[in-house]
């Protein structure tokens, strides 16, 4: 066999030697000046990903706490509103009803008071006619008789049976 | 978009006309004394560990290479320091040459008295050989890259990713996000150091042996054994020292199994132990290698034919090689990695 009776698998003592203090020193340099920089610079930067990602995540969770927060507000202030609204139509309702039937009451007291006054004044006025009337029929059946008439009882008394007799209803 | 196109395409052509370039050389050398090719020497030169970087060789037979630096220790001689082109064409050297011949071939070995190798005492051989150097490319490759990455990070900050971070931040992360945390969990962040480097590492190293020219590209360096088993056995020792109570009481008291059977089960799980790593490390070699090996045949078959005619065909294989060699440098890479977390991970899990 020529592979085993070369040096191909028979580790070289030189080669073994060379090899472990260049692959030692390789690995010593390497992971002095050369991994540990390279490893915590990636690693820094991972870091600092996740860390904004994470408050990225964290402000848009806030933001939506924020919304949520901003609907309760504005459907509250909504209902606020209305309730504000109702209680004012209410307010008005009750204080429009309450002017009218006041309005109305003081009408009816106006125009009873008003009834009132015209009935005396025509009670007045109707005495009043009977009064002149008395007079002046005295005053013409006096003219008429040529005599003057004492208005004594039995005169008015006669005088307000003719008075009676006519019809005041008529006129 | 189509200009990207064309150049990939020629960059791979590229990639495989220089294959063809640096072997085609040597081969002319043999052609002229109608030598007959041997693929497997040719493939097993390229892939086998040497103490020279061979670049070609002239039609005169000289040689281009580079020599590289020869660091050997004997009991005798003390340690040596020296270039290789010291040893080249069967040269002495301070007691020392490079065997061609034998069981010990392309071993450094001591001469003794008669001139001949001492069989006996070999020398230590720590040579920076090509295996070596294209590792230490790779690693001087990669300090530079994840160091100025470092430093953009450090300028940048936490601002978005600019330049070389925007193509390396996203495997960085498929690592720790994909690999890492998945598997370990969160205790994920003290391994992420080593799963890094072994994923660039492995990569790096897959990449460069892909390039086949110039040096320090194109060598097989995690097509190469005792690289694998440097690495497995970083992973068998990781996972053993973060071993938890439960992880041991797995291995020596496996829960649910009668005691009468634990003389058997507790060699088994420790078998299983070493057995982790153990596939590990032959997996990347034996991927690599392979990989190699087919793209090295492919280039063999022009010279198996001693055709020309034989080119569009190879270089359409060879480019197709390349797309899939490409793939199977990141995905041993990612499964070097994935592995690794994975036997972690059972050694630090908690008990469900």
């Amino acid at each position: 066999m020529i592979l085993l009776s070369s040096s191909l698998t028979t580790p070289a003592v030189g080669t073994l030697f060379w090899s472990a203090l260049i692959f030692g020193l390789f690995f010593l340099i390497l992971t002095k000046f050369a991994w540990k920089p390279i490893l915590s610079a990636v690693k820094a930067r991972d870091e600092m990903i996740k860390g904004s990602l994470e408050s990225a995540a964290k402000a848009r969770e806030e933001m939506l706490k924020l919304q949520s927060d901003n609907e309760i507000i504005l459907r509250k202030a909504r209902e606020e509103r209305e309730n504000i609204l109702k209680e004012a139509r209410e307010v008005r309702d009750k204080l429009i009803s309450e002017a009218k039937g006041r309005a109305t009451e003081e009408a009816e007291k106006l125009i009873e008071k008003a009834r009132i006054g015209i009935e005396n004044e025509k009670l007045k006025a109707l005495s009043e006619i009977h009064e002149q009337v008395a007079t002046l029929s005295v005053d013409i059946a006096s003219k008429l008789l040529g005599k003057k008439l004492k208005p004594s009882g039995e005169q008015s008394k006669l005088i307000d049976n003719y008075l009676k007799e006519i019809d005041f209803k008529k006129n | 978009m189509k200009t990207k196109k064309l150049f990939g395409f020629f960059f791979f052509l590229l990639l495989a006309g220089s294959y063809i370039i640096t072997f085609g050389q040597e081969v002319e050398e043999k052609g002229a004394v109608k030598e007959k090719f041997k693929a497997n020497t040719y493939i097993l030169e390229h892939i086998a560990d040497s103490h020279e970087w061979h670049i070609l060789t002239k039609q005169n037979g000289e040689n281009v290479a580079i020599y590289l630096p020869v660091i050997v220790y004997s009991k005798e001689k003390g340690l040596k320091i020296f270039s290789s082109g010291r040893l080249a064409h069967g040269q002495q050297y301070k007691g020392f040459k490079l065997e061609e011949e034998g069981n010990l071939k392309g071993k450094i070995v001591v001469v003794n008295e008669a001139g001949l190798a001492d069989e006996e005492n070999l020398p230590l051989d720590l040579s920076m050989t090509k295996t070596v150097i294209g590792l230490l490319s790779a690693a001087i490759i990669g300090l530079i890259l994840f160091l100025s990455l470092a430093r953009s990070y450090k300028k940048t900050g936490i601002s978005h990713p600019k330049g070389i971070q925007r193509f390396l931040e996203p495997v960085i992360l498929f690592i720790r996000d994909d690999i890492a945390i998945p598997n370990i969990g969160h205790k994920y962040e003290k391994y992420m150091p080593y799963l890094l480097t072994a994923f660039f590492f492995i990569l790096i190293n897959n990449l460069m042996g892909l390039i086949p020219f110039p040096p320090p590209f194109g060598a097989n360096v995690t097509g190469n054994i005792a690289i694998t088993f440097i690495l497995a056995c970083c992973t068998f020792l990781i996972t053993q020292f973060s071993g938890n109570k439960s992880y041991w009481r797995h291995v020596f008291a496996t829960p649910g199994v009668p005691f009468w059977l634990l003389p058997i089960m507790i060699p088994v799980e420790i078998i299983g132990l070493f057995s982790k790593p153990f596939a590990l490390m032959i997996r990347l070699f034996a991927n690599m290698l392979a990989g190699h090996i087919v793209i090295l045949s492919l280039i063999c078959l022009i010279f198996i034919f001693d055709t020309l005619a034989l080119a569009p065909v190879s270089i359409f294989f060879v480019i197709f090689m390349d797309f899939m060699e490409l793939l199977v440098a990141f995905l041993q890479a990612y499964i070097f990695t994935l592995l690794s977390a994975l036997f972690i991970s059972l050694a630090v899990q908690e008990q469900h």
